[in-house]
């Protein structure tokens, strides 16, 4: 799909089933002085699914804000297909950003269009394509997350998990070569959940797209994930296959994939003594 | 003391808050200037849709008010003027005042409420929806997308309903006059020209325009600036009002100084 600019030029031969598209090394960022991210290192390869995991508030948010270009690091560099992106000017990453799609964790869906003109938005400022050509794709993309007949609804009258799925037809409008999914479980029903795992694991397997999916809902990250991370403390605590991880005896990790109370990740955020506070110390 | 404290955080709150809205009018020059020279064009269909939005839509209330305005204006000073033998210089009042000042001043506050607070609201509530993270993610400039159509439908449509404001509200005062000394149209719009000058035309239109970017950079500006859901957003709604009629009478204050006096 011929994008404008330099984005359509040479974007299916350069990288091959199973190059580096995402590089992030030694990735710092503190927000207000409060160290989010103390260096994190990570590798998403062309077709694979990572699966970031991490508590809230333990940076896999900022990571992943920091892969679109939405924020810059302290220090660190991030690549996106082989590119360092944290130097770049806005206009620069552009064309960068055309090549890869986000779903926001509420769909994000742009309220005053149509679902059809959620789809056609990219479609219509990035590429020159006729408008029967957008009509076509924006059947096609909907036809994908099953919401064929929705494309004259407006995002109010969608349901969360609807928002969801249409959020995923507008990413995927542009044909990306990298996803990114913020919490894509958030908030959906156990079917819903299914159903947009199934989407993810088919967009990698059937389009060689690379997913990157920042979640903690276990069920679904074990089922799409080609490999796993788990953040904790601003780092990269465990990273692994599925089976790896699930198999590790680290404390962390299996107090968090089995979602106990009780272990060593602490409940308690207050760093002065419980006593001495009441006591007015 | 704690009043002291309090006035000047204020102020110097407002004065950031206009340094961020200088910024937001220079990005908007870049938008609108050399953005295009890029290949970025400027969204005209959709400047267009906010014009009808935000400046057609306001002519009903516009009316009402400028019309209300010029008759209570033209019973007031043909009340004193009537003391003096000169009741029909109420026309001269009534054509400079609205040209000049009235119409203006009136139909900007409106605007503050009319379009101003709209924009705060819709472009904070697309902030907290991530829709404003969606356009970037997606290649798209959330100023040139969003912000430029809003702002140039705004600083072109108010000098526009501001005319009009003017004629409905000379003809409120034309009413009075006719009710009172039953003098005809002609008569009323003769002693309005030759009490105004063309200077009263064009400042007043340049006003307006001043008027018109004040209500859209103020509300826009909240907009983008709202942290914190549906919280933020009510903040941000009251703010543009409030922030946008301030600017709008300190700046009316500075331009007829500056233009009359000075």
């Amino acid at each position: 799909m011929g994008a404008k600019g330099t984005s359509g030029v040479d974007r299916d031969s350069q990288f091959k089933k199973g190059d580096v598209i995402v590089r992030c090394r030694d990735v710092r960022m503190s927000y207000d002085g409060r160290p989010i991210l103390k260096g994190v290192n990570l590798e998403v390869r062309k077709g694979e699914t990572l699966v970031i995991m991490g508590g809230s508030g333990h940076g896999k948010s900022t990571m992943l804000r920091l892969m679109i270009g939405a924020e810059k690091p302290d220090s660190g560099t991030v690549e996106l297909f082989g590119q360092e992106i944290t130097k770049l000017s806005e206009q620069e990453l552009y064309p960068i950003k055309k090549r890869f799609g986000v779903l926001f964790q509420s769909g994000a869906l742009y309220n005053s269009m149509t679902v059809g003109e959620n789809i056609a938005l990219p479609l219509r400022e990035h590429t020159d394509l006729d408008e029967k050509i957008i009509s076509i794709i924006i059947k096609l993309k909907l036809e994908l997350v099953g919401l064929r007949d929705f494309e004259h609804l407006v995002p109010s009258q969608l349901s969360g998990g609807m928002k969801k799925r249409v959020g995923l037809a507008r990413a995927i409008a542009l044909d990306p070569e990298i996803i990114f999914y913020d919490e894509p479980g958030a908030g959906l029903d156990p079917v819903m959940l299914a159903v947009i795992d199934e989407l993810i694991m088919g967009l990698g397997e059937k389009l060689g797209v690379a997913s990157i999916v920042v979640t903690h809902e276990m069920q679904s990250a074990f089922r799409i994930a080609d490999r796993m991370v788990l953040m904790h403390g601003g780092l990269v605590l465990a990273e692994g296959t599925p089976e790896q991880i699930r198999t590790t005896t680290d404390p962390v990790v299996q107090q968090f994939i089995q979602g106990k109370a009780e272990g060593p990740i602490p409940l308690r955020l207050s760093s002065r003594d419980f006593a001495e506070d009441l006591l007015g110390g | 003391m704690r009043t002291i404290t309090a006035l000047g955080r204020s102020g110097l709150e407002i004065f950031w808050f206009v340094l961020g809205c200088l910024r937001l009018f220079l990005d908007f020059l870049y938008w609108l200037v050399i953005g295009p020279l890029k290949g970025f064009r400027v969204r005209m269909h959709e400047t267009a849709r906010q014009a009808v939005r935000m400046g057609v839509n306001s002519i009903p209330i516009v009316f009402l008010v400028n019309f209300f305005v010029g008759v209570t204006l033209a019973v007031t000073v043909a009340d004193i003027l009537k003391i003096f033998g000169a009741v029909e210089y109420t026309a001269s009042v009534m054509g400079v005042g609205f040209w000049r000042e009235l119409s203006p001043l009136l139909t900007a506050i409106i605007m503050s409420g009319f379009a101003g607070a709209s924009l705060a609201a819709e472009i904070g509530t697309m902030k907290v929806g991530e829709e404003l993270m969606a356009l970037e993610a997606s290649a798209l400039n959330p100023i040139r997308f969003l912000c430029v159509p809003r702002l140039l439908a705004v600083i072109v449509m108010v000098p526009i309903v501001t005319l009009l404001g003017n004629i409905f509200g000379i003809y409120g005062g034309y009413l009075v006059y006719y009710a009172m000394l039953d003098l005809s149209w002609a008569q009323f719009y003769d002693k309005m020209l030759d009490a105004m000058k063309v200077k009263d035309v064009w400042v007043g239109g340049m006003k307006s325009a001043i008027f018109g970017g004040i209500v859209g950079l103020v509300g826009l500006a909240q907009g983008l600036q709202v942290s914190g859901g549906a919280e933020g957003v009510g903040r941000a709604t009251t703010n543009a009002v409030v922030y946008s009629i301030i600017l709008i009478i300190v700046a009316d204050c500075i331009i007829t100084v500056a233009l009359y006096i000075v």
